[in-house]
C-alpha cells in the first residue's frame, strides 16, 4: 500500500490526536502554499524590503482590514505548521527528559509568538489610507 | 555516495524538506518578533530593516525564499501522494517537476531580490 509517501510522516493509524495533527499539517501546508508564497512575493517583488518601515506597515499595509486578516491567518497557519513540524523533528531525535524539556520550550515559544503576533496585528491603531 | 551509503532521491527529498522546514521555522521565530517590534518599538524595527535591505541580508533572504519554494513544492508533492495514492507511481516525475518549477520561478525572483546589490 502507498500509505508511505516517501517524505512525509506516514499517516498515523488508530486515529486520535496524532491523526488530527497529520491532517492539520496537510491542511495548513496547503493554506501556506498560497499565503506564504504570496506574502513572500509581495514583500520582495511588489515592494522592496528597503521600503517596509514601521510607518509603511501601519499607514499602507495595515490600513486595510483585508491585509490584517490575511496576515493573521498566515500567522495562525504558519505557527501551527512550523511548530508541529519541529515537534516531529524533536521527537525523532530525542527521548526521555531532554525530549520533554525541548517540547515544553517549543510549545512555550509558540504560545508567546501567538500572543505577540496577534497583539500587534490586532491592536496597532488604524490609520485610514490617505 | 555519502559515507558509503547510496543516497536515493527519496532520501534527499526528505532531507531537504526537513532542513528547509526547520530553517524557515527559525526565521519565523525571528520574524514574528520583528513585526511585533514594528508596533512596540518602531525605531528598533527600522534599524533591523536596514539589515533586511543590506547586501548580506538580501543573500539570506534569497536562501530563505529558495528553502520556502522547495519546501512548498515538495510539500505539495507529498500531499498529492497522501490523498491520491495512485500518484505515488509518478513520484519521481513529480520530484523532477518540482525542480523545473523551482528553477523557472526561483531564478527570476532571486534576480529581483539581489539586483539592488549591484545597483540595478
Ligand atoms: C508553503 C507551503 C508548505 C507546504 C505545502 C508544506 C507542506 C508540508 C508537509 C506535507 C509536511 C509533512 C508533514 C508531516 O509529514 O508531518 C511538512 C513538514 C514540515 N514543514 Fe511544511 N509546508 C509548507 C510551509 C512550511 C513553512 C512556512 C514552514 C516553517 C515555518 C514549514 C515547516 C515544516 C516543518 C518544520 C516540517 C517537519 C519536517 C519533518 O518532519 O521532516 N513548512 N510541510
Ligand atoms: C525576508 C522575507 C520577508 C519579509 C521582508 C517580510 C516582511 C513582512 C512585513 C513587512 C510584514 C508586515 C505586514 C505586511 O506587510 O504584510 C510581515 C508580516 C508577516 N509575515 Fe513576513 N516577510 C518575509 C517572509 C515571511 C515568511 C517566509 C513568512 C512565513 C512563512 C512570513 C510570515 C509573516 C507573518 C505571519 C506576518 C504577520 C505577523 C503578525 O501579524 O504578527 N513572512 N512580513
Amino acid at each position: 500500500m502507498s500509505r508511505y509517501s516517501r517524505v512525509g510522516r506516514p499517516k498515523p493509524q488508530g486515529g486520535g490526536l496524532e491523526l488530527a495533527i497529520w491532517y492539520m499539517m496537510r491542511l495548513t501546508g496547503l493554506a501556506l502554499f498560497v499565503l506564504a508564497l504570496s506574502h513572500f512575493l509581495i514583500v520582495h517583488l511588489v515592494v522592496d524590503p528597503s521600503q517596509q518601515s514601521a510607518d509603511w506597515i501601519q499607514t499602507v499595509r495595515w490600513s486595510s482590514m483585508f491585509w490584517r486578516a490575511f496576515d493573521w491567518l498566515l500567522l495562525m497557519m504558519v505557527l501551527f505548521h512550523a511548530f508541529m513540524g519541529v515537534r516531529t523533528v524533536v521527537i525523532d531525535y530525542t527521548r526521555g527528559g531532554a525530549r520533554s524539556a525541548l517540547l515544553m520550550a517549543l510549545y512555550l515559544t509558540g504560545i508567546v509568538l501567538f500572543v505577540i503576533g496577534t497583539m500587534v496585528v490586532m491592536t496597532m491603531p488604524v490609520v485610514p489610507k490617505a | 555516495m555519502i559515507n558509503g551509503y547510496r543516497i536515493g532521491e527519496g532520501m534527499l527529498a526528505w532531507l531537504f524538506h526537513r532542513i528547509s522546514g526547520v530553517a524557515i521555522w527559525a526565521f519565523v521565530v525571528l520574524h514574528v518578533f520583528d513585526i511585533y517590534l514594528a508596533g512596540s518599538n518602531p525605531g528598533l524595527y527600522n534599524d533591523l530593516l536596514g539589515f533586511y535591505a543590506s547586501p548580506f541580508g538580501r543573500i539570506l533572504e534569497t536562501l530563505l525564499g529558495a528553502g520556502l519554494l522547495y519546501h512548498a513544492l515538495n510539500g505539495a508533492r507529498i500531499i498529492i501522494m497522501d490523498f491520491w495514492p495512485v500518484m505515488t507511481r509518478y513520484n519521481r516525475i513529480m520530484w523532477y517537476i518540482c525542480w523545473v518549477i523551482f528553477v523557472a520561478v526561483g531564478l527570476p525572483v532571486a534576480y529581483v531580490i539581489l539586483k539592488p546589490i549591484w545597483g540595478a
